[in-house]
């Protein structure tokens, strides 16, 4: 199959069918590649975003399988569905691309980002945060007098929403590791 | 079997085994080890150019003239970054080549070394795929997935970079037949439903046209073959763009000339009123649809392509079909045929297409006193016509007359650059094509401009006894631009004028080729036959009307039906929002 996912026989598959072209929304899709981890791979893939005018909201790569030199990039990127649908005929023709799957249409699938929040603070605002960390199930990773390092894994929302709350009892420094997602079910 | 040798023996040994038999290059530090070995065999011919963008545009010519590879072989740093324009140039057109370029040693990448440039790094967006080899075992491996990238699928350009320590150092060699080419295998055939989809339609079709592309030239001559023989056999018209010319002959029954922006009023008509467009290996081009809006507003549009990525990409179509063109359209015919050669009624169509033919778009006001370009043209097909001839262009007016008043009758023998618009392409690549078609008669239809853009490979072709005939129209302007002020910026000619021109009869003649220079219509015939018939390179200066433009015309922002026929109709036609456009 193409990495357009045009299905065989598809004369039904023709871009009429799809959506409705003229309408601009955006959307958002987070894209998983599998590469071959060689040199420049990821290079290759961003420079790709950034020559064709695509945005990149989030990016994670890291090698999956170790003896077959499997990475995982994954790319939370947005476009009309006709860029979307560029994006991965883009990127599933560079050579050492051997997958591009579409999680936000291939199904249902999970997704997780990891960030550590540096909160600075006393008396009550500190107080505070604990509390809040706790309700979000941040755990407290590092802890001095004066400020705490909580630890959170979860949706980018549910992150975005915790920064939020630690914003005004003294967050300083915040660090995210990007999208990790993958399909959810049995089949890989 | 596996065998022990230097890196650079393996680089030649490589070639070998490709069935290479020409390289363009030139030497340089950093792939001194390859010329050394190059020197003390006689199975590769390598030609010194004079310049590193000649030898990709040479191998450009060389491939798109024999279907083959094109090789070039250039030194690190400069030798590697003036290859840039000539990649980017074979990536927009599809050429495949093969690049090897020098490089510091591996221990001394990223200290900013003698002639150190980070090629891989500069040619990832010009090139389809490319490598540095930092292991000597692995560079015959390399070599091999570089000449099946270039070819498979989408062709397209390669490089590999080789530091100079990996040429000097020992390691195992691999021949072609041992290497694993990995995963990267591009869909050849479509599926039988996408083939039924195809001929229903084709069954169906009121007012077809065949709108056909450089893929077919890419997919071989045997599938130029069958697409003459489906247009034939259906009776459809067919149009091409300035890529695909010669898939279709030019005398053929079918022909409606090319189409685009300079196309023929009959094609571009065709594209906007037919009820189902069959786009083989072409790819929606600026430059062919005009405004997208109202691109062909009534068809259902069928589009064969290799690359999944040209599908849906500027224009949506109700049939994308991912395939090589000759794959398909061999199913096609197969399948037409066996349903029963059904089409529809078509005299109403080709009624309609005659209407628009008679109003002879490419008419031109000839002179009895100077040379127009399109006359000396008309001159050069009439008496060239029926010769071995391969054509190269370089870019401008003189390159859209080219393709409007030169009939192909075969695919591989025009070859221009489309997609990137390269002055200075076509010198270098006449040089290329004649290499590999030393008894042809080559002709390179050039501007004045664009020609001193890569004049200095007049070395070249002297060195090589290559008899490439550079036919210049000289009308002492950057025409296109000319044209383009004239149009769109109020007749401000900034910086169009050719000015402090070379004399040119003189220049050949300081190589010790031939220089002939014709001003006027009653000597041209003799003229061009004196170039013709001259067995050596020929600079041919030929002083064409100056302020002569290129008709007809879609000016930029407007849709097929609204085409600019001549300078009549010109007032006022070009709108500012056009301007923005390229
Ligand atoms: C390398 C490069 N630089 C600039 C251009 C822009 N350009 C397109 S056509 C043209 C003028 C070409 O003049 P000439 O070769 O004399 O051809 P003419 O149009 O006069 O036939 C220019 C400058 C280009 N296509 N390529
Ligand atoms: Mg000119």
């Amino acid at each position: 199959m193409s990495a357009l996912r045009i299905q065989h026989g598809s004369s039904s598959h023709s871009a009429y069918d799809l959506r409705d072209y003229h309408a601009e929304v955006i959307e958002k899709h987070t894209l998983a590649v599998l590469v071959d981890n060689e040199a420049g791979v990821l290079a290759r893939v961003i420079g790709l975003f950034s020559g064709r005018g695509y945005n990149i909201e989030s990016l994670t790569v890291a090698e999956v399988d170790h003896e077959g030199h499997r990475s995982r990039i994954t790319v939370v990127t947005t476009g009309t569905r006709d860029v979307i649908e560029q994006i991965k005929a883009q990127v599933g023709r560079i050579v050492p691309v051997h997958e591009v799957h579409d999680l936000t249409v291939e199904g249902p699938s999970i997704e997780r980002e990891l960030a550590l929040f540096k909160v600075e603070g006393t008396g009550n605002n500190r107080i505070e945060a604990l509390r809040l960390a706790e309700i979000f199930r941040a755990n407290v990773v590092d802890s001095t007098l004066e400020s705490f390092v909580f630890e959170m894994t979860g949706t980018s929302e549910k992150i975005d929403a915790f920064a939020e709350l630690m914003r005004p009892l003294g967050l300083v420094e915040t660090a995210r590791t990007g999208v990790a997602a993958l399909a959810r079910g049995g089949k890989a | 079997m596996t065998r022990q040798m230097t890196g650079a023996k393996m680089v030649v040994q490589a070639l070998k085994d490709q069935g290479v038999d020409t390289v363009f290059g030139y030497p340089g530090g950093a792939v001194l080890p390859i010329y050394d070995e190059i020197f003390q065999q006689n199975d590769i011919k390598h030609v010194l150019v004079r310049h590193e963008q000649a030898a990709v545009h040479a191998a450009e010519g060389y491939a798109r003239s024999t279907g083959k590879v094109g090789v070039a072989l250039v030194t690190s740093g400069p030798g590697a970054t003036n290859a840039v324009t000539g990649l980017t140039d074979a990536l927009m057109d599809s050429i495949p080549i093969v690049v090897l370029s020098g490089q510091v040693p591996t221990f001394m990448i990223g200290t900013d070394g003698f002639q150190e440039a980070d090629t891989v790094g500069i040619t990832r967006p010009c090139t389809k795929h490319n490598w540095l080899v930092k292991d000597t075992d692995k560079l015959s491996e390399t070599l091999h997935q570089a000449f099946h990238v270039a070819t498979s699928g989408r062709p397209g350009p390669v490089l590999v970079d080789l530091p100079k320590d990996v040429q000097f150092a020992d390691g195992e060699y691999t021949p072609p037949a041992k290497v694993k080419m990995g995963h990267y295998k591009p869909r050849l055939k479509a599926s039988i439903e996408e083939i039924n989809d195809i001929v229903a339609l084709i069954e169906k079709a009121e007012r077809p046209v065949f709108y056909t592309g450089g893929g077919v030239i890419n997919s071989g001559p045997g599938a130029s073959q069958l697409l003459r023989e489906l247009v034939d056999a259906t009776g459809f018209p067919i149009t091409s763009t300035l890529m695909g010319l010669g898939a279709y002959p030019a005398s053929g029954k079918g022909w409606l000339g090319m189409l685009g922006m300079h196309g023929l009023y009959e094609a571009n008509m065709a594209m906007h009123g037919c009820d189902l467009m069959i786009n083989i290996g072409a790819r929606f081009d600026d430059r062919i649809t005009g405004r997208i809006q109202d691109f062909s507003p009534n068809s259902k549009k069928i589009h064969v392509d290799i690359d999944p990525s040209s599908i849906n990409k500027i224009i949506h179509v109700d049939l994308p079909v991912i395939g090589d063109v000759g794959h398909v359209l061999e199913d096609v015919l197969k399948v037409w045929k066996s349903r029963g050669r059904k089409k529809a009624d078509l005299s109403a169509w080709w009624a309609q297409i005659e209407e628009w033919k008679e109003v002879r778009c490419l008419t031109y006001k000839n002179s009895e006193t100077v040379i127009k370009p399109q006359y000396a043209l008309e001159r050069l097909e009439a008496l060239t016509k029926g010769m071995d001839r391969y054509v190269t262009t370089e870019v401008g007016q003189h390159q859209m007359w080219a393709a409007q008043f030169l009939g192909f009758e075969d695919p591989n023998r025009w070859m221009t650059s489309g997609g990137l618009g390269t002055m200075g392409y076509g010198f270098p690549a006449s040089i290329g094509v004649q290499m590999a078609h030393p008894q042809s008669l080559v002709i390179n239809v050039a501007g004045e401009a664009s020609w001193l853009m890569n004049m200095q490979e007049m070395g070249t072709a002297m060195q090589y006894r290559l008899p490439v005939k550079q036919f210049i129209l000289n009308n002492e302007r950057l025409g296109m631009v000319r044209q383009w002020q004239q149009l769109l910026h109020g007749e401000r000619y900034s910086s169009s004028w050719s000015e402090s021109l070379p004399d040119f009869v003189k220049l050949a003649e300081a190589f010790g080729a031939k220089g002939i220079q014709c001003s006027d219509p009653k000597d041209l015939d003799d003229a061009i036959m004196e170039m013709i018939k001259y067995d050596g390179p020929v600079i041919f200066d030929c002083l064409v009307e100056k302020h002569e433009n290129c008709f007809p015309m879609i000016p930029s922002g407007k849709p097929h039906n609204e085409m600019l026929l001549g300078e009549a109709s010109v007032e006022g036609a070009i709108k500012s929002d056009g301007a923005v456009l390229v």
